[in-house]
């Protein structure tokens, strides 16, 4: 198959690029970052994705099948321009693999969408409303770009789209969002709580990625390998020391005393867990995570 | 520090419960076993001790599989529920840790909304119930819920109106239910009044307010009956007429329950009273 995958330059979306290539797969890569030793097998493209000379990476060379991975979080882009690239990406994309023939597509989203909420259960399954808009407003974006992924599901039933929920990554990379909070020795927890923390290994997540392109699956997924955690255990086994703070001075210590720069609303997601119940993919595709839990926090440790 | 006041019995009883936990001591659902362990080193003291329960017909309680133990709120603070999971610990082999379903306020509160995870007792959501009884958990549900246990003294022992989600779920999932009765937690806490501006404070449905101020449990003996499994085939998507006629066995089983229990108590007293005076 001939792939694009965007934003190809994200440490996750590399491992899809390498896992797709060892599979005899040729890979075509957008990102406007650069990917400086990319693997034979990959080609790369320096675009924006909403720009023409991403659309000629369509019209060129005529993709079977799409990655999107071309989305960004509060972490590293501010609000205007995540709604840009996230909503108006999103929908730049389809569109280019609706005119261009593209035969399926893979939206990767997250399981954030959510929302952690104290009154929402353990183990939400794909029909549980995306109650991040209420609890995160600033994830508004990314619940939009997922909905309308899913959309292309009716809007353009000739290309088999798969929306994939998938739980934090972590592993040796230390890249995203879970391993962006955990980056400092000193993690800020809310003092009397301690939610579950849903998350898989990177290469587990490569790896599921790569079996909903392979499968052609078609529906919304979530996407979780083994257990939760309790985020105090999930700062001992990476050794990190979890500093409980009280919740009202919480949003002042952010981005100060080495703690991570978090926006005040994200507090809610370190209150309450959000877990996803992964069973329907892993039915769907036979996939079966690699890492357990205790694996998984152990890569990320001492990688 | 916890770990040193845990009972080594609780400790060799946790080694024996067939629950996957992982290197941590952690299962799927949250479960700690550190947490387990003084957790129910303080019900063991209050069951036995404190509460000195005596519990009959704990061999009606399933030993392996999915159940649901279903009964009466006894007292102003869920200290049966305590009982309960003690009985099921403490009286079985293999040792069972039982699930709670919570009201939902706790899950508001700091500290406790983090210990009941960790023991298991999670938010009464009918998506946790099914969960569980699918991963052959044993659950324990008060169908009374914050109605019963917000009764005063002069209503002791008068079951309110049962909710009939119970039913539908062990339809659904096929699982037995375990009727119970608690007999003695109207008397450990008797409850006179409801504080209204406490029970916004706390975000809670009602406060409870005993004779002597404090909502402490004395050390009042308790008992705890069990009777034999009910089963209802079905799929749990009946009309309510169909279900309400469940719910009403159920219910009734339990009020025969307390009935025999009260009985008995007083027939003990008597027997009691009669000796001394001899």
């Amino acid at each position: 198959m001939r792939v694009v995958v965007t934003g190809i330059s994200g440490a996750l979306a590399r491992m899809v690029a390498q896992r797709l290539v060892a599979r005899g797969h040729e890979v075509l890569g957008i990102d406007r970052r650069p990917w400086p030793d990319a693997p034979k097998g990959v080609t790369m493209a320096h675009a924006d994705i909403r720009k023409r000379p991403a659309e000629d990476v369509f019209r060129k060379h005529h993709p079977d099948a799409l990655v999107h991975m071309a989305t960004v979080t509060h972490f590293s882009v501010g609000r205007e321009e995540r709604y840009r690239i996230n909503l108006g990406g999103t929908k730049a994309v389809f569109e280019y693999c609706h005119a261009h023939g593209v035969k399926a597509a893979v939206f990767v989203g997250r399981h954030t969408i959510y929302g952690a909420a104290p009154d929402a259960p353990l183990y939400r399954n794909e029909l549980e409303p995306p109650l991040a808009v209420a609890t995160f407003p600033d994830l508004a974006d990314l619940v939009a770009a997922d909905l309308f992924a899913g959309s292309a599901l009716w809007r353009w039933p000739e290309i088999d789209t798969s929306v994939l929920r998938v739980v934090y990554t972590l592993g040796p990379s230390r890249r995203g969002t879970l391993a962006n909070y955990l980056g400092g020795p000193r993690v800020p927890t809310v003092l009397g709580f301690d939610p579950l923390y849903h998350f898989m290994h990177e290469y587990d997540a490569a790896e599921a990625i790569v079996l909903a392109l392979e499968k052609r699956l078609r529906g919304i997924y979530n996407v979780a390998g083994a257990a939760p955690a309790p985020l105090s255990l999930l700062c001992r086994a990476t050794g990190r020391l979890a500093v409980p703070i009280p919740e009202p001075i919480m949003p002042y210590v952010f981005g100060r005393f080495g703690f991570a720069r978090l926006p005040p609303e994200s507090i809610e997601h370190l209150k309450y867990p959000i877990v996803v119940d992964g069973r329907s993919f892993q039915q769907a595709t036979g996939f079966r995570p690699q890492f357990d839990e205790v694996q998984t926090m152990d890569a990320f440790r001492w990688a | 520090m916890l770990d040193r006041l845990v009972d080594d019995e609780v400790r060799a009883r946790l080694e024996r419960v067939e629950l996957p936990f992982n290197r941590y001591g952690l299962d799927e659902f949250g479960l700690s076993k550190d947490h387990l362990a003084w957790f129910y080193t303080l019900l063991g003291r209050l069951y036995h001790q404190y509460f000195r329960v005596r519990t009959f017909g704990i061999e009606h309680v399933p030993a392996r599989g999915r159940f649901m133990v279903i009964g009466n709120h006894s007292g102003g603070l869920p200290v049966d529920g305590g009982m309960v999971l003690a009985s099921c610990f403490f009286e079985m082999e293999p040792p069972r840790i039982v699930h709670g379903m919570v009201e939902k306020f706790a899950q508001y509160l700091p500290i406790i909304s983090q210990l009941f995870s960790r023991w298991g007792q999670l938010p009464g959501l009918p998506e946790h119930a099914v969960r569980l009884l699918e991963a052959d958990r044993p659950l324990m549900v008060f169908p009374e819920g914050a109605r019963g246990t917000g009764k005063l003294y002069r209503d002791r022992y008068k079951l309110v109106r049962f909710g009939t989600g119970f039913v539908r779920i062990a339809m659904q999932t096929r699982t037995p239910i375990v009727p119970f009765a608690f007999i003695g937690g109207e008397e450990a806490l008797p409850v006179v009044y409801h504080s209204q501006v406490l029970a916004k404070v706390f975000h809670a449905p009602y406060f409870p307010v005993t004779p002597y101020g404090l909502p402490v449990p004395l050390p009042f003996p308790c008992q705890l009956y069990y009777s034999e499994p009910m089963t209802f085939e079905g799929t749990g998507t009946e009309s309510d007429e169909e279900v309400e006629q469940h719910v009403e066995k159920v219910r009734d089983r339990i009020a025969a329950l307390i009935e025999q229990g009260r009985v008995r108590r007083r027939q003990e007293r008597a027997a009691a009273g009669q000796g001394r005076a001899r």
